[in-house]
């Protein structure tokens, strides 16, 4: 079965979401993204959604579920780009993922996550050095 | 209809076409429809004639309503409701023109009567069919009017709901008039999509022109709250009256996790906090 | 109500949900929904179709392009023959659940369309009825 590639970015795990994803690779995705924070001990996760032409109750339960476990595991969860018909679909739906850290494109979410990380004393980068081109490597 | 009942039309039609014209050009002129105003007498007889030959086309094929005859019949008098409407005719005027050919078309059948235990038959069949075209030409005219009506309120709702910059990042949406729930999805929509296209990270919902909120209208703001949350935007409601307050407590709904300003000015300060922008005088004309 | 089109698709495993939710969305943008109104059916189609797989153990779906006195509608139909839904009012209830999910399926999806019934014969089968007009 195909799967959902996870790159690290320094202390970051970074998930773009450009298929229709069915059940099993939503789930497969949740398992692997929890099997890579605790195995690189990543303080952070993006995921991004702008590629996503919809969200219904199952992803948006496991993109909730991703953001639980990951503060379980000591990691902040931002997700971005989602797009206006699914955030208002969604919504409708019943669906308002509460404690789920939101940005409006990668850029924004990384310095959200950098952010959020340096406020809790955890990095030491100096502020505002983060702009710079986001290559994301594969992982170090 | 049978053809039988419209057999004794088809022959008049046939038979007395020049006088049944000539006739109800008369009545034309002599009727209060007639408006040489809007229209010359030479252009009335124009449709007049063409009418006629399409009728006669018609109640002559023995086809039944579908058929081609009738359809071509049915798009003539789209067509010159269509103009005379634009001309300036009312609905009425337009339907007093068809109606008026009942009169000589009464005549004629009257004096071609060869059975007088068929003509109360004859006749019937003649006025339900001239009533039913007439009532098609108020029809095409009301559809008109209908799309026109619906074109104008889209209109109206673009024109009467721009989402504005207000700062790098900060988009202000000030909102007019009565809210109705569809008029509220609509620019709530709109909204979102300008947060896209900016990347605003905090837009302004102002409601000072805003009467009363209902709870249908309360709930959409809400929602949109919600989803700009969901895309990574911060939403702020400002200019709530204080009937509006009111009204919100009492319809229970809940506004505890959404900012909420007296003033457009004070969500304009509170967003540029948010966005980073420091705010302060100083003692030459130039503005932070 | 005169059918534009119509077309089933079976819904036997979680691929074929994504297939129903992609027929349905070319069927929405072909009727002329806007956005919006596109993601709200082709997510209440993911809804009931994953509802028609988890719970009637599969079945099918058939999408409908409906016209009536000028306006356009999409119909979509979800047939199963499993065990049926002893409570349908209580089904439709937010947070209510039998199996995994979160209970926003059939509440919610009948949130995102227009009308939407449920006719279901415990140990027959249920039929889910939904339209969403333009």
């Amino acid at each position: 079965m195909d799967r959902i590639p996870i790159l690290k970015m320094g202390r970051f795990l970074l998930v773009t979401i450009q298929v229709d994803m069915h059940d099993r690779l939503a789930l497969a995705l949740q398992d692997d993204l929890t099997a890579r924070i605790t195995e690189t001990g990543a303080r952070g996760v993006l995921i991004d959604i702008s590629a996503l032409e919809m969200v219904d109750s199952f992803i948006g339960r496991m993109i909730a579920n991703i953001a639980s476990m990951a503060r379980i595991l000591d990691a902040e969860t931002v997700v971005t780009g989602m797009q206006p018909a699914v955030a208002i679909t969604l919504v409708e739906l019943g669906l308002d993922l509460p404690g789920v850290r939101t940005a409006l494109t990668v850029e924004r979410g990384m310095r959200l996550l950098r952010s959020v990380l340096r406020a809790a004393g955890e990095l030491e980068e100096p502020s505002d050095a983060d702009d710079e081109g986001s290559d994301a490597g594969p992982a170090e | 209809m049978p053809p039988s009942q419209t057999s004794a039309l088809a022959g008049v039609l046939q038979k007395d076409r020049a006088g049944v014209l000539q006739a109800w050009m008369q009545d034309q002129q002599a009727g209060s429809a007639a408006r040489p105003d809007l229209m010359p007498a030479s252009e009335v007889q124009d449709q007049a004639s063409q009418l006629l030959d399409l009728l006669a086309a018609a109640v002559g094929s023995g086809e039944g309503r579908d058929g081609s005859s009738w359809q071509a019949l049915r798009q003539f008098l789209a067509s010159i409701s269509t103009s005379r409407a634009a001309q300036g005719f009312s609905p009425v005027e337009t339907a007093a023109f068809v109606l008026s050919v009942k009169q000589p078309l009464f005549t004629k059948l009257q004096q071609r009567a060869a059975d007088p235990g068929q003509l109360p038959a004859e006749l019937w069949a003649m006025t339900t069919l001239i009533d039913d075209l007439a009532l098609q030409t108020t029809a095409v005219t009301l559809e008109a009017r209908d799309r026109m009506i619906a074109r104008q309120q889209e209109e109206m709702l673009e024109l009467s709901t721009p989402v504005v910059k207000l700062w790098d990042g900060i988009l202000a949406l000030p909102m007019i008039g009565t809210l109705d729930s569809a008029r509220t999805q609509v620019v709530m929509e709109s909204l979102l999509q300008r947060i896209v296209q900016t990347g605003a990270e905090v837009a302004i919902i102002d409601i000072t022109g805003v009467p009363t909120v209902d709870t249908l209208v309360a709930q959409h703001l809400i929602k949109t709250v919600t989803a700009a949350r969901l895309m990574g935007a911060d939403c702020i409601i400002s200019g709530i009256r204080p009937q509006i307050a009111a009204t919100i407590v009492h319809l229970g709904v809940d506004l505890t996790n959404v900012d909420t300003k007296a003033t457009l000015a004070d969500a304009f300060r509170l967003a540029l906090r948010r966005t980073g922008h420091a705010l302060g005088k100083s003692n030459g004309s130039e503005r932070a | 109500m005169p059918v534009q089109r119509s077309d089933a698709l079976p819904i036997r495993n979680a691929s074929d949900v994504v297939a129903v939710r992609q027929l349905v969305r070319t069927r929405a943008q072909e009727a002329g929904f806007n956005l919006v109104d596109q993601t709200r059916i082709v997510t209440a189609a993911s809804e009931l179709a994953r509802n028609t797989l988890d719970y009637g153990g599969g079945g099918r779906a058939t999408v409908q392009v409906l016209t009536e006195t000028g306006r356009t509608g999409l119909r979509m139909l979800f047939e199963d023959e499993g065990p049926g839904i002893p409570d349908i009012e209580l089904a439709l209830r937010d947070g209510y659940t039998t199996g995994h999910g979160l209970g926003l399926g059939l509440g919610g999806a009948r949130r995102l369309m227009n009308d939407l019934r449920i006719e279901s014969q415990p140990g027959k089968g249920t039929r889910v009825d939904t339209v969403r007009w333009r």
